[in-house]
């Protein structure tokens, strides 16, 4: 074996074991790296009341109710599987609408309520002019179940 | 492999190819830039906000770009001891740390107006730090070996192991929840309207080429500085 392929074999078989020891070492930050639970997570992660998490999923449609002092809202966060109910004072983010994601800072309440104490609004990947949104979330969300399948 | 090898050889086919790259680069950076800010609609959601993306994405590509290409270089540095793949590798690191950079400031631009925080740390803005901050490392670490104009080994192995943080990069939104979307332009397709998409892809293309023109610039640069060193010692022995 000529020095040239000794260190090609050399250069390529530590170039595969740090890739692969970074894929490991990613998949093993599974679950300590995500940013926040999402309502299935939640509720298999038995977390006690008091503890500051973060809640992240869609915003349920027709489930935002504004309270009559006109900053008190409760909605409801759901994501595939899952839903959790959501109690939050305060001013919402522009991007904040039913049916679109949503982060929140808080704290589970003893009966079961998550208290947001922040908001912040989640982008999706869909990119749709103002003036075909209506034509185009279809659209959009074909792409989306086709992608996701 | 090693016909490149003559540093004359590949400065006569640089010298053509920079400006080959470079003007072209400008007028698509610009036109893209231009059409994005005036010739696209507002978006549903985010409303003009969305403009951010010709500048931000092709941005966040360079930046992830350029340390494939400095890994990709280090192998043949160490491998083939291809001498100009070292300097090849070191020019590229201060414009993909600038475009890192870019990305991050551009990103955090756009989140405080769509999210409603200038930065969080999640996995794809985390390791997108993560990303720029290696560049600094990588930068430091080739200008502080003693052979001028020539990476030294330790720099390619860094860059080398830098590599690791481009996949993570990648599939931060897929394995981890996250305050960042999900990849809109996949393989399987794109989320994005075409309205923004033909000329995000416009301003990738333009971008890309003007990294090109200033790499090679910077190696042409390296080279001269190499060859002005070479003659100062030969007049300094005589």
């Amino acid at each position: 074996m000529k020095p040239k392929h000794q260190r090609l074999v050399l250069a390529l078989v530590a170039f595969v074991a740090l890739i692969g020891a970074g894929f490991i070492a990613a998949a093993a930050l599974r679950d300590e790296a995500s940013y926040f639970y999402t309502p299935t997570t939640l509720a298999k992660a038995q977390v006690e009341p008091g503890k500051a998490i973060r809640l992240g999923g869609m915003v349920q449609k027709g489930s935002i109710v504004r309270g009559t002092d006109g900053v008190s809202i409760t909605f409801t966060v759901q994501d595939q599987e899952g839903e959790q109910n959501v109690a939050y004072r305060g001013i919402t983010p522009d991007l904040f609408v039913e049916g679109s994601g949503v982060v929140a800072d808080g704290r589970m309440r003893a009966d079961g309520v998550f208290v947001a104490e922040s908001l912040l609004a989640k982008h999706d990947e869909n990119y749709v002019p103002k003036e075909l949104a209506d034509i185009d979330m279809t659209a959009a969300q074909q792409t989306k179940d086709t992608l996701s399948k | 492999m090693h016909r490149f090898a003559n540093p004359a050889r590949f400065l006569r086919l640089a010298k053509p190819l920079t400006p080959a790259l470079f003007w072209p680069g400008l007028v698509l950076t610009l036109g893209a830039c231009l059409w994005g800010l005036f010739g696209t609609p507002t978006e549903r959601l985010m409303g003009d906000t969305v403009k951010i993306i010709f500048v931000h994405v092709p941005s966040a590509w360079l930046g992830m770009g350029g340390w494939m290409a400095i890994a990709i270089a280090s192998i043949v540095q160490l491998v083939w001891r291809h001498p100009l793949a070292g300097i090849a590798a070191r020019a590229i690191a201060v414009p993909g740390a600038t475009f890192a950079a870019i990305c991050l400031v551009t990103g955090s631009i756009w989140g405080r107006p769509t999210w409603g925080t200038w930065w969080v740390w999640d996995g794809r803005l985390t390791s997108m730090l993560v990303l720029f901050f290696l560049y600094l490392g990588y930068i430091a670490l080739s200008s502080a070996s003693s052979e001028k104009g020539d990476t030294s080994r330790v720099a390619a192995v860094f860059g080398i192991i830098g590599a690791v943080n481009i996949p993570i990069i990648n599939r931060s939104v897929i394995w981890w929840e996250s305050q960042h979307q999900k990849a809109s332009i996949t393989l399987g397709g794109s989320s994005i309207d075409d309205a923004y998409l033909v000329p995000l892809f416009v301003s990738v293309a333009g971008f890309s080429l003007l990294f090109g023109a200033l790499v090679l610039m910077r190696m042409r640069a390296a080279l001269a500085e190499m060859r002005i060193e070479a003659r100062m010692r030969r007049m300094a022995e005589d």
